[in-house]
């Protein structure tokens, strides 16, 4: 692992880029056709992105789609099987200590120590990180009180809530000032009030502090606060590009209706009008434009009772369904069965 | 920090923002300050959390409590029967001092494995310091909580008839720390090939009960049948436990005749292994399984 002396590396950034260009234009995090497999199954075929500095940039998709081990190869904590990627300007297999450097990573699940003090354990962070001792003590009180904790620095992180604790970890993953902040499902397992909270506190860091965050979701709702997003299922992303952009790309409004014979209602709806209609939890769902001035015609012109209907702008629900066929949830239940039925998969999922 | 003195951007500075930014030339510092600091932060934070844990200290006392004036005062008869009355309690505490260092030792180096998955040690395991440095600090790390749990037993030896001579209690601290060594290295070995919490009861079953058993902890090694014999001399442990025996029955007046039943030494087909050999031997096991470990750890997933 030995990595080159700072110095060779950034003359060999630098080159990259023409001398002279400020090290900040470099990409935050730059992948060329990243693969992961394990035996049989590949868990990532052929990522490619840009992540410019500065930017919120999520990954969505169901549970199983590749997102977390995507998250861990940029981490440098899995290599991958082919393909590179660079994080903050340097490989993440070659130069692996430098982007742990440069890189704050909030898992999935919180790993505090709960017999530490809150304090305590970011100052444990910061000696892992070899944050300089002069800087410690203000860059601890800072972090802190942008996530609200200052007042408790002194209390053992098992009288913390959920939380608390998700927050204290955001706190911990900025302590080194890095330049990328990985946030691997920053508000799973939180009540919604919660989850609006640290979203603030992620409005927050992004107005106060130059740095780019990367994050992973299957929450559709979360995925709105990026600045763009990757829709990612089976390994691939099928979709790149701005919460607003992907949602006008579909351009139609969605017609949602419940009838009392759903098959012979997706039939008609492609006799009569030409709509593709996907079925789903009971209902039928197609998209078409102008869908108040539609609903009066279905109406008039179809013999199947219509028991309810709803029409909705595009949501990114929407978006997932127009690029993979699905809902995300119905394409949760599905990778649960896969994982299910593979338990090494399974035990590599808990992590 | 001395080093990087003459880098002229060394302090660190607040942007108009607010933002506070660390020259990436501090922080890129020496590899073996990375490591020095990550050994450090692992074995400081094995001993908060030692120290924070009454309930298990007082738990992990419950079992040398009862082996020593429970099995120890029960067993104690059957040796008055000869003509020097003799406690066994003082026979049995160097084997008490022994099991307390290797449960201790064990349990703290298998909680790696919950640590890794669901704890802190995930949080280290994406530092920028190398896995050896983490393995160094965690074996060091179990060795002084074990030993210290050791030192607590040690505060009993005047209800065993064991003296509190400063030279015994050196030594035995000493010894302590290097069986505690070598068994947090082999637990941490096991934990690095261990994907599942539920294996810890095999561990216990197969390992570290039998190692414990057989190591002479709670009966003297002299006249056993050939069986017995060999498979205790292939304990690792019976080589941690005899040298704390010799310390202890040499701060003692034992008749001769008692000495040969109660402290035989070990011997290998009749030759008496040394003093000297037996330390070495803990010593050597330890450093191999920590190097083991090491490299168990730092596989790349």
């Amino acid at each position: 692992m030995g990595s080159p002396p700072p110095s060779t590396v950034s003359f060999s950034v630098a080159a990259n880029l023409q001398i002279g260009s400020p090290r900040t234009a470099d990409p935050a995090v730059e992948v060329i056709d990243l693969h992961k497999r394990y035996g049989d199954l590949t868990a990532v075929q052929g990522i490619s992105l840009i992540v410019a500095p500065g930017e919120t940039f999520g990954f969505l998709g169901p549970n199983g789609a590749g997102k977390s081990t995507t998250i861990k190869m940029l981490c440098t904590l899995v290599v991958p099987t082919s393909g590179t990627a660079r994080v903050a300007g340097y490989d993440v297999v070659t130069a692996r200590n430098e982007v742990r450097r440069r890189i704050g990573l909030v898992f999935q699940d919180t790993t505090l120590d709960d017999y530490l003090t809150a304090e305590e354990n970011l100052r444990f962070h910061a000696d892992l990180y070899g944050v300089p001792r002069a800087a410690v003590k203000s860059r601890l009180q800072e972090v802190m009180e942008m996530v609200g904790l200052w007042d408790r620095r002194k209390s053992e992180v098992k009288t913390f809530s959920g939380g608390m604790k998700r927050r204290l970890e955001i706190g911990r993953g900025l302590l080194h000032a890095p330049r990328v902040l990985f946030l691997d499902e920053p508000t799973v397992g939180l009540d919604p009030q919660t989850r609006n909270h640290i979203w603030n506190y992620i409005h927050e860091l992004r107005k106060r502090e130059d740095i780019t965050i990367f994050l992973t979701t299957h929450y559709m709702d979360e995925a709105e606060n990026c600045d763009r997003i990757a829709i990612i299922d089976n390994g691939q992303i099928v979709a790149v590009d701005t919460p607003e952009a992907l949602k006008a790309s579909i351009g139609k409004d969605r017609v949602e209706i419940q009838t009392d014979s759903n098959n012979g209602a997706i039939e008609a709806l492609k006799d009569r009008f030409g709509l593709d209609a996907t079925e789903s939890e009971g209902a039928i769902a197609f998209h078409v434009d102008g869908g108040e001035q539609f609903v009066p015609l279905l109406f008039s012109e179809f013999s199947i009772p219509i028991r309810s209907v709803r029409v909705a702008r595009p949501t990114l629900d929407d978006v997932f369904m127009n690029y993979t066929g699905r809902t995300i949830r119905d394409a949760e239940s599905s990778a649960g069965e896969r994982m299910a039925t593979n338990p090494w998969m399974r035990a590599r999922n808990r992590r | 920090m001395d080093a990087r003195k003459e880098s002229p951007v060394s302090t660190a500075t607040v942007t108009p923002a607010g933002q506070l930014s660390i020259p990436e030339s501090r922080i890129t510092g020496g590899r073996l300050r990375d490591d020095f600091r990550g050994m450090n932060v692992v074995w400081r934070r094995e001993l908060i959390r030692f120290a924070r844990n009454r309930v298990r200290i007082i738990t992990a006392l419950v079992q040398p409590v009862l082996f020593l004036f429970v099995l120890g005062t029960g067993l104690s008869p059957v040796l008055k029967g000869g003509p020097h009355g003799f406690d066994f309690k003082t026979f049995l505490f160097p084997g008490i001092l022994g099991m307390t260092v290797l449960f201790t030792a064990m349990f703290s180096a298998i909680s790696i494995v919950w640590d890794r998955e669901f704890g802190f040690m995930r949080e280290m395991l994406v530092a920028p310091v190398r896995r050896s440095a983490l393995v160094v600090g965690k074996c060091a790390g179990g060795a002084t909580v074990a030993t210290l749990q050791g030192a607590i037993i040690i505060v009993l030896a005047g209800l065993v008839g064991v003296p509190y001579s400063p030279i015994l209690i050196l030594t035995l601290l000493g010894e302590m720390a290097l069986t505690a060594f070598g068994v947090t290295a082999l637990g941490v070995l096991i934990a690095a090939r261990m994907s599942q919490v539920e294996s810890f009861q095999f561990v216990m079953q197969l390992l570290v009960l039998p190692m414990f058993f057989l190591s002479g902890a709670v009966f003297p090694l002299a006249d056993l049948p050939q069986w017995l014999a060999v498979l205790t001399r292939l304990d690792p442990l019976s080589y941690a436990i005899a040298p704390m025996r010799t310390a202890v029955f040499e701060h003692i007046q034992v008749a001769p005749s008692l000495l040969k039943t109660l402290e035989p030494a070990i011997t290998w087909d009749g030759w008496r292994v040394p003093l000297g050999l037996e330390l070495g031997l803990i010593a050597a096991a330890g450093v191999g399984l920590l190097f083991a470990a090491v490299a168990q750890f730092s596989r790349p997933e």
